[in-house]
């Protein structure tokens, strides 16, 4: 009984971690016969929620296609990609990444950029410590996370610092821009900068406030179909149907900005 | 002290030893050994030995370590002070509901540790349970500081030796103690002086893996303490930002850990182990 009881215990957390609600799904494009079986996306963490969306659009416009997703930094999957994963599709926040696949002879097709994503301050509900702009993150005082200058949202962060000439001082330094929404939303950190998206994707948890050096420093993000990918004409249609016009207005709306 | 039973033992293994293995269980074995030891000679062959040198010569790794090890050790200490008498309550009273307490206190061993590290944040966090009122009257906030990794450390690894010494309690030859109490000792004396020296190969063996688990966790860390340079970010966390840009330099520090953990574990064997 005990190990049912802890079976329960580590469930009842996970629900708790994980749950944030799926939306409704409307039936748009109409369906391709030839298409079947599973296809496989490697996709930045910070496209978790949108491409979730995106995920269920497509599965009930092709009934027979299983939209499988591998949300995680992009060098992690990058690295994943070069070490063999059965990935059909790359989508990276940064063209750093997708030029690590291409170079390793991972991508034959040219990568298209389909949004663009821009940094935002990010303080928890009601802003408790008052942050305004990006001076604040060279108060040590505060508690600040940021990402670490390793990964893409890092290096975006590093260079609107260096425009301001403002030199942070942060409490830590996050492996992905996931994390750092995690810390915020959990009132853990003062302020972070994340991803707009991020922003959005808190909800009523976290806050977002502009800066003006964030347009020095836009995250591209290439989409592409792997040459050794399992389904390619699965991952094809995926490709195109992420960059339709109904798919856009979804990503619009999670906050990216079009190219 | 020879036994009569621990002398029977000792023959019986000599005899298994001199028969040999039988072959429904050698190769289930061999194929275990390989399962295990092939990933780690796989670190080894691609280990960019040429370069090891300026790697670990880098203040950010040698920081790094210094702070797995002092951090490690730590949260060794912390698991000794409190998980030996929760080892003892464990195996030696009858307090009602037991089996429930001990699938508690062991629940950080199947939990994810990314889970454990939410839960602290939960517990310890500036909005936590505990974490908030002590955050709120003296301003002391746990998170993203070196205390939180020793805890994330403590909260992963001190089942491991809760476990250990339990069994080495229970595994503990009763007689000795109920002696000590028919000469007049209470059960605190007793425990001291008769069950410690007793179950000290199983605290000594519980307490080296403990050490060894503290040493290589990472989900509860990085999630609870963060990750910074010099204050939280240990060698498992450093590893993992190589892995981000340079392989080459994460395999040079996973070498290092290795070496750490091998090295220590064999320390220690020579040292108490032996003589379990």
């Amino acid at each position: 009984m005990t190990a049912r009881s802890v079976r329960a215990g580590v469930l009842a957390l996970g629900v708790l971690l994980t749950g944030c609600g799926g939306g409704t799904v409307a039936a748009e494009d109409p369906a391709d016969d030839s298409l079947s079986g599973i296809v496989v996306v490697f996709a930045a963490a910070s496209l978790t929620d949108v491409f979730t969306a995106l995920g269920e659009r497509f599965e009930t416009a092709n009934p027979e296609v299983a939209v499988e997703f591998n949300f995680a930094g992009s060098s992690t999957l990058a690295q994943q990609i070069n070490q063999g994963a059965p990935a059909d599709v790359f989508a990276s926040a940064s063209p750093a990444q997708t030029q690590a696949v291409v170079d390793a002879g991972g991508i034959a097709d040219e990568a298209t950029v389909f949004v663009r994503n821009t940094l935002q301050i990010v303080v928890p509900a009601g802003n408790p410590a008052g942050v305004s702009g990006l001076a604040d993150f060279t108060d040590a005082a505060l508690t600040l996370a940021l990402c670490a200058e390793e990964v893409p949202c890092g290096a975006a962060s590093a260079t609107v610092f260096e425009v301001a000439g403002l030199t942070p001082q942060p409490d830590t330094l996050e492996q992905d821009a996931r994390a750092v929404l995690t810390k915020v939303e959990l009132g853990e950190v003062d302020a972070a900068l994340g991803y707009r998206t991020d922003v959005l994707a808190g909800g009523d948890r976290v806050e977002g406030i502009d800066f003006p050096e964030s347009a020095e420093a836009v995250n591209d993000y290439p989409i592409a179909v792997l040459a050794e990918a399992p389904n390619p004409d699965a991952a094809a249609a995926w490709v195109e149907f992420v960059q339709s016009d109904p798919s856009r207005a979804v990503l619009a709306e999670a906050g990216f900005q079009l190219p | 002290m020879t036994s009569p039973l621990a002398r029977a033992s000792r023959a019986r293994q000599e005899v298994d030893g001199a028969t040999g293995v039988p072959a429904v269980l050698l190769l289930p074995a061999l194929l275990g050994v390989l399962f295990l030891v092939l990933p780690m000679a796989a670190l080894l062959i691609r280990v960019p030995w040429s370069s090891l040198g300026s790697l670990l010569a880098e203040p950010e790794v040698r920081q790094a370590l210094r702070l797995s090890v002092a951090s490690a050790s730590l949260a060794t200490l912390i698991s000794l002070v409190l998980g030996v008498p929760l080892a003892w309550v464990l195996a030696r009273t009858r307090v009602r509901g037991r089996a429930v307490l001990r699938a508690l206190v062991t629940v950080p061993l199947v939990l994810p540790p990314v889970v454990g590290g939410v839960a602290l944040f939960l517990a310890l966090g500036r909005r936590g349970v505990i974490g908030g009122p002590l955050y709120d009257a003296t301003g002391i906030a746990i998170p993203f500081t070196t205390t939180a990794v020793v805890l994330a450390e403590t909260f992963v690894a001190m089942p491991f030796l809760v476990i250990s010494v339990e069994g080495a309690l229970r595994a503990a030859d009763r007689r000795f103690e109920d002696a000590a109490a028919t000469l007049g000792a209470d059960r605190a004396t007793t425990f001291r002086r008769v069950t410690l020296p007793l179950v000290l190969p199983g605290v000594a063996a519980g307490a080296v893996l403990c050490w060894a688990r503290a040493l290589g966790e990472f989900g509860a860390t990085i999630t609870f303490a963060g990750t910074f340079p010099g204050t939280t970010r240990t060698m498992p966390l450093q590893v993992y930002l190589a892995l981000q840009t340079d392989p080459e330099s994460a395999i040079a520090l996973s070498l290092v850990l290795l070496v750490v953990s091998i090295g220590t574990l064999l320390l220690l064997r020579d040292r108490w182990l032996m003589r379990t």
